[in-house]
């Protein structure tokens, strides 16, 4: 078995190996047509002559560099910057830069690096774009929606400037291959979305002593950082304790406003354009704190290197088998690859699925439909007759539910054997086991919660009903 | 009960009745992310006894707003928009900030 996993990986190893060889190769070729093309188009015109794209020996003496005509061209106004020019441009096409996530923060961040000329820029991601990514991650269009992301930001990384090499990393990071990715990079972007993955994005740069350009958004705040950079402190130093799992809120349940991960995935390229070409002050030992709806740019003094850090500290003896072995879903609580919460708090019989309660409305069954999601939800969709508490006032609103119990059975009549039946409805179907549970408690045992929430409702019953 | 004692102390307008209180110091807290949520608030006064630490500080929200202990092992604290440890004395028209990591993105 074992032998089996060395020689896999390997010919992984040599596999990436030849792959990253001909994308080179691809790569240096393009450059080459692009010149090829533009002596070219030089040639019909014929009154001037035509430079030599090869041939630098125009550039001889002191002030020799590497800018072919054309990135001159293309990069003449960084060249013109005085405090940029040409040594931070050649500087840049020299890099390669890496970005975790092609999301809200790596749409944007993306585009920039691409734009400005760091020789290589990999991307790593797994998932597929959806059509809810779209008020965000503007690097992908309608087209790709269902196709990776990784290929979708690489196809538009390169129709910006094609003479970048672009690699594509289309998986999951993990600590399996976390360390064979970053080895290959100068400076590494975290543009993810969840915890563990920013302690093991953190961890891996400080195995390998890479510069961290960190940045975060949710709601209408963004956070950005350097983190590992020039003895500067760790994602650890800062946060040695993970935050719990109910402080880690996704852009999925709390929402965020598009523009925010733009403007912090911009911040987040500038600040890797800087590292990466030698000008200017990284914002290292400070955090820029971004909040959208006052207008206001804080920037905070963060702590230094910790000596105790367990990562970065004076005593850490962090190597990169330790990070290999380091699980990082179990240290945050939290899965690396976040999906939605599937809570089982129920008995069977005191759920029923949305397929059912479909059949029972369809029956006329004499019943009450309690929605537990906040009002802002509520408005957004919900289903004809139901009643909204969110589950934090279901406390104080149970004499609600009594009377439109007893509405209902006046309404339809129910002999005194029976009574109306209570169903509570939320959007997957994890805070109506909840609130079901509460209920139980006080007095309202026949109340069942749906299978699922209106997620359910929208993929078994009626496909027209929306999604958020 | 407790809002009841809550009205009482917020309502001390009229300074003679404290003529033999501990000095205080007067802060700004700005909360943050997560502690904004957890607090309903983006900032607030607060009034401590002189001589109280960063620390005495954060009991004091905590005591205000129990939902605080959620993120206390996990932020970065600010005073006067530079690090701060716990230990630190507030002093008067300070900002402490309260800032909880952000992992969305």
């Amino acid at each position: 078995m074992e032998s089996d996993a060395s020689r896999i990986l390997h010919e992984l190893q040599s596999l990436r190996a030849s792959k990253s060889d001909i994308d080179r190769r691809i790569s240096a070729l393009e450059t080459q047509l692009h010149q090829i093309n533009l002596l070219n188009d030089s040639v019909p015109n014929g009154s001037h002559h035509s430079i030599s794209t090869i041939d630098n020996s125009h550039l001889n003496g002191p002030h020799a560099h590497y800018l072919t005509p054309e990135m001159i061209h293309r990069y003449s106004r960084h060249l013109l910057l005085p405090s940029f020019g040409v040594q931070a441009q050649s500087n840049l096409l020299k890099s390669s830069v890496l970005v975790v996530g092609a999301g809200g923060l790596g749409s944007p961040a993306l585009l920039y690096l691409a734009a400005c000329g760091v020789g290589r820029l990999g991307i790593v991601d797994h998932d597929v774009v959806e059509l809810n990514n779209m008020h965000r991650q503007i690097i992908h269009t309608e087209a790709f929606i269902g196709q990776p992301k990784v290929k979708s930001a690489a196809a538009a990384c390169r129709s910006v400037n094609s003479t970048v090499q672009i690699v594509e990393h289309h998986e999951a990071l993990r600590t399996s291959n976390a360390l064979g990715i970053f080895s290959k990079y100068d400076v590494i972007v975290d543009a993810t979305d969840n915890a563990p993955s920013r302690y093991m994005i953190s961890d891996c740069c400080v195995v390998l002593g890479k510069p961290l350009v960190s940045g975060a958004a949710l709601g209408l705040e963004g956070q950005l950082t350097v983190y590992n950079y020039n003895g500067g402190p760790c994602y650890r130093c800062l946060f040695p304790t993970p935050p719990p799992t109910t402080a880690c809120q996704r852009c999925a349940d709390s929402g965020v406003l598009g523009v925010v991960p733009g403007i912090i995935g911009c911040l987040q390229a500038l600040e890797a354009i800087k590292i990466a070409s030698v000008v200017g002050e990284p914002l290292s030992g400070r955090m820029l704190l971004f909040d959208a709806l006052a207008a206001r740019i804080r920037i905070v003094k963060i702590r230094g290197r910790s000596l105790q850090c367990k990562a970065c500290g004076e005593n850490a003896t962090f190597t990169q088998q330790e990070f290999q072995e380091f699980d990082y879903e179990k240290f945050t609580q939290s899965p690396l690859s976040p999906s939605p919460l599937k809570l089982n708090l129920l008995q069977a019989d005191s759920r029923i699925s949305s397929k059912e309660y479909h059949d029972r409305v369809v029956n006329g069954d004499a019943h009450v439909l309690v929605d537990v999601r906040p009002a802002h939800h509520f408005e957004i969709v919900s289903l004809p007759n139901s009643l909204n508490i969110p589950l934090p006032s279901l406390e104080a609103r149970l004499p609600e539910i009594s009377s439109a119990l007893k509405e209902e059975e006046e309404r339809k009549g129910v002999s005194s054997g029976s009574s109306a039946q209570l169903y509570v409805i939320c959007r997957r179907g994890n805070d109506s086991q909840r609130a079901v549970q509460y209920l139980h408690k006080t007095g309202f045992t026949s109340a069942r919660d749906i299978l699922g929430g209106l997620e359910s409702w929208a993929h078994d019953v009626d496909p027209n009903f929306p999604t958020y | 009960m407790d809002t009841m004692e809550g009205k009482i102390n917020t309502q001390t307008s009229d300074p003679k009745p404290e003529g033999n209180k501990v000095p205080s110091v007067k802060i700004k807290v700005l909360f943050f992310a997560r502690a904004r949520d957890l607090t309903s608030l983006t900032e607030m006064p607060l009034e401590v006894p002189s001589g109280s630490s960063a620390d005495d500080c954060l009991n004091d929200l905590v005591a205000r707003f129990p939902g605080l202990e959620e993120i206390r092992e996990c932020m970065v604290l600010a005073l006067n928009e530079e690090y701060t440890t716990e230990s630190t004395i507030v002093k008067e028209k300070d900002e402490l900030a309260i800032i909880p990591p952000i992992s969305g993105g």
